[in-house]
């Protein structure tokens, strides 16, 4: 693990981190502003993410330059994929946090709520009869919750389905079939894209037609704040998977030496392996 | 580990960098970002520590003096924030910026861009942490720890403050993931994990620590936002959520943080004192261990900073003897510490002053731990000075001792000068002394029942008080010294020695000039 030979590739003095620096720097106070209802907000937020995306722009496409003049040795390769890896991690963290809001909420806060010994809750709003899906105690509309049999099933196909095209392409990389690896990318992008499509068209279906919001109490709360930061990763995978595909389409990447595809990849299953958490906690259950 | 300097040749030549402002802002070097962090937590550090003096100022004697309640709160809040993830994350951060390199004998980082862009993240969060002050509203008022209900209150000055949590924990994934990257990766040949020095093995733990909790402090910081912001009812008993949730996932990474904050100080520890005591460390594979063994115990001890807030029995006895179980680790490491110096030829330079300072008031903070872990006892001292006093034994004799011997031990190979060794002494006594006076005695206010974040108090506790805050503002006066002596250091003309710790046994001393080159181990070492 630890033998190196040669030479690691640290690269020369850049700019993009102080230039992402400034786009987080708008972003944190035009995020702080615009919450506030305050007009400067909107344009700092803006501006920030505009210069964000300018460096993401430069910034990966100065390491696909890199990597594709050979300036990437093994080693270096090697520490992408330790990098990836702990990334990837730190997201599945993230994901930690919500799942386990979603577990306290269902087992022991909504339960603890609905106990008739706990005087406190029950003088405060009456009687609250628990169970799950709920809105809380509290003063919520009817709502209906989201079933799980309708679109999220047919999304849960499409996602699995998008790992299996993405293997597929992995595949054809592998054995140097360009042709049909572009196929199976742009085959992954259009199911990662319909996947958002049929998101975003629930979403529209819940808040017209089951009153089911953001603010509808516990139940709304995760529902939109689980399926809403995964569907945020699936649009960012999209989006790199869309890169790789012009990548390729460009001639990047050999049989041997292909992380930026590899690391893509992986980013993919990682979403897909939440969905089926999903899938099972939010929808299912 | 033959001391050879063959591969000093050819360093030098290729110093090639944009000079003047430039060269900090885009720089890729380890060594230069490491500087960067380190100036930026001294400045967060005494940001922070006026605050610090305004709260001491404020209890110096009892009734309002300089600052009004709301006021009180924010410096509260904000001195807490900034200590933690302004000044002691970041100088430790500065530190392994430096250091692992040097250690492994790896040319830089992993990953030296981003390496760049961990550091100016930090900048960004300090402006909107520092003038969240200047904001209708005001600061953050409800505390370091920011639980709703009150922090789901407030304006603009808490939002400031949540995003630039955020941004912080950001930085720290990607320096997180840029250290184990590197010590997993870039290790000289022949260096096997269990030949790493400790500093590195203690970064080691703590990056994957920082990979475990920060996400999750993200995690909550955006559910604290949408319950501010967006009608979501996470913390909100009405919609069926739960204050106490808050506490349990801010725990869940705050109680990791703590160990994030105190276990690179135990590798600066025990780099310094087997070199002063000129013995190799005593017991090296179970340190490791130990230090493995408290990461993992500090993801489930997190609810003993709820015990108060209702918790089943079962719950309570389960965390409290958790808790009480990484007494055992630890005890491991200071036993260690020991028994390296039984027998040695011990020599007491400043480094091992701070060291040796370390090793008796962190074992105090560390025995106070324990006591606040027994259920009974920690409902009685929730929420009093007995809980502060505790944890500035750990992060200002633990964590920030360990910081500055770290500093008086790696200024001759950083500048290339030696430090002022007189004044470097001045500066443990006073310290030393002055932080007793003022942490030790906020024991007994505590046990007195003196509550924390409250800026007035009953006449019982003024004696106490004045004593404490005598003893902050000799502590802060105290710091001022160190700035000069680091200045001094840096602008001195006397190189420093090749070799000034005879007793020192690590890549950076044995393989590296005096100071380190711009680049080092370009080409890297053979370790045997």
């Amino acid at each position: 693990m630890s033998q190196q030979t040669g030479h690691y590739y640290v690269p020369a003095p850049s700019t993009y981190p102080v230039i992402g620096s400034t786009a987080l720097l708008f972003m944190g106070f035009g995020a702080a502003l615009t919450m506030n209802k305050m007009e400067l907000g909107y344009g700092l937020l803006a501006i920030g993410f505009a210069i964000l995306i300018y460096m993401c722009f430069r910034w990966f496409g100065t390491v696909a330059a890199e990597s594709e003049s050979g300036k990437y040795g093994l080693d270096v390769d090697k520490s992408f994929r330790w990098g990836m890896t702990w990334f990837i991690f730190s997201e599945v963290m993230f994901f930690a946090a919500f799942f386990g809001a979603l577990y306290y909420m269902r087992v022991l806060s909504v339960p603890w709520l609905a106990d008739e010994s706990q005087v406190l809750g029950q003088s405060f709003w009456g009687a609250y009869e628990g169970g799950w899906p709920t809105t809380g105690p509290g003063e919520h509309a009817a709502f209906t919750p989201m079933g799980a049999w309708g679109l999220p099933a047919i999304n849960t196909l499409i996602l699995l389905t998008s790992g299996v095209t993405v293997t597929y392409a992995h595949w054809a990389l592998k054995e140097g079939r360009r042709d049909a690896l572009k196929k199976w990318m742009l085959a992954t992008v259009f199911l990662g894209a319909l996947f958002i499509g049929l998101q975003g068209y629930e979403y529209v279906h819940a808040y017209n037609d089951l009153n089911l919001r953001l603010d509808t109490g516990a139940y709304g709360s995760t529902f939109f704040m689980l399926t809403g930061f995964h569907g945020f990763h699936v649009t960012l995978g999209t989006i790199m998977l869309l890169v790789i595909y012009f990548r390729c389409a460009a001639g990047h990447f050999t049989p041997e030496r292909h992380f930026g595809f590899e690391g893509v990849a992986w980013y993919w299953h990682f979403v897909d392996v939440v969905w089926l958490g999903l899938f099972i906690f939010v929808y299912l259950l | 580990m033959a001391a050879v300097h063959g591969d000093v040749h050819g360093h030098g030549h290729d110093d090639h960098h944009p000079t003047g402002i430039m060269r900090w802002v885009t720089t890729t070097n380890h060594k230069d970002i490491g500087s960067m962090y380190l100036w930026f937590s001294l400045t967060m550090f005494f940001t922070g520590g006026f605050l610090a003096m305004g709260i001491r100022a404020e209890l110096f004697q009892p009734g309002i003096q300089i600052l009004e309640p709301e006021l009180f709160n924010s410096f509260t809040t904000l001195h807490g924030l900034i200590m933690v993830f302004g000044a002691i994350m970041p100088a430790f951060v500065g530190f392994a910026n430096w250091q692992i390199p040097m250690m492994v004998g790896a040319p830089d980082m992993a990953f030296a861009r981003m390496n760049n862009w961990s550091f100016w993240l930090l900048i960004p969060a300090a402006l909107l942490l520092v003038s969240s002050f200047f904001v209708p509203g005001g600061a953050a008022a409800g505390g370091w720890t920011f639980y709703p209900p009150l922090s789901a209150q407030g304006g603009l000055g808490v939002d400031m403050m949540l995003f630039a949590v955020h941004i912080l924990g950001a930085s720290s994934i990607m320096g997180a993931i840029n250290i184990i990257t590197t010590v997993l990766n870039m290790r000289a040949p022949g260096m096997t994990l269990m030949k790493m020095p400790m500093f590195v093995w203690t970064w080691l733990i703590t990056a994957y620590l920082l990979v475990l909790a920060m996400p999750v402090l993200a995690g909550v910081v955006t559910m604290l936002i949408t319950d501010r912001h967006f009608g979501t009812s996470f913390f909100n008993a009405a919609g069926g959520g739960d204050p106490v949730l808050f506490q349990h996932i801010f725990w869940f990474f705050g109680h990791p943080e703590v160990y994030i904050m105190i276990l690179p100080a135990f590798g600066i520890v025990s780099e310094i004192i087997p070199t002063f005591s000129r013995k190799p460390l005593f017991g090296y594979s179970s340190m490791v261990y130990a230090t493995a063994s408290i990461a993992i115990l500090s993801c489930i001890v997190w609810a003993h900073h709820m015990f108060t807030a209702g918790m089943p029995t079962v719950g309570q006895l389960f965390f409290m003897y958790a808790t009480m179980l990484i007494a055992v680790p630890t005890a491991v490491k200071v036993f260690n510490w020991t028994a390296t110096m039984w027998k040695g030829e011990m020599t007491f330079e400043t480094p091992m002053l701070f060291a040796i300072g370390f090793i008796f008031l962190f074992v105090i903070g560390g025995f106070s731990g324990v006591i606040c872990a027994i259920v009974p006892i920690d409902i009685q001292v929730q929420d009093t000075y007995y809980v502060i006093a505790h944890f500035h034994y750990v992060l200002v004799s633990g964590a920030l001792f360990a910081l500055f011997g770290g500093a008086y031990y790696w200024l001759p190979k950083w500048t290339g000068h030696m430090y002022d060794e007189t004044l470097g002494k001045w500066h443990f006594w006073l310290s030393m002394i002055f932080f007793n006076m003022a942490f030790f005695v906020q024991h007994f206010l505590g046990l007195a029942g003196m509550p924390r974040r409250i800026p007035d108090y009953a006449l019982q506790f003024a004696d106490f008080n004045m004593i404490s805050s005598i003893g902050a503002f000799g502590f802060g006066l105290t710091q001022l010294l160190f700035v000069y002596i680091v200045i001094k250091c840096i602008r001195s003309k006397e190189p420093a020695p090749e070799k000034p710790w005879d007793g020192a046994k690590t890549l950076e001393w044995t393989h590296l000039p005096t100071p380190a080159p711009y680049h080092s181990f370009e080409t890297p070492p053979v370790v045997k």
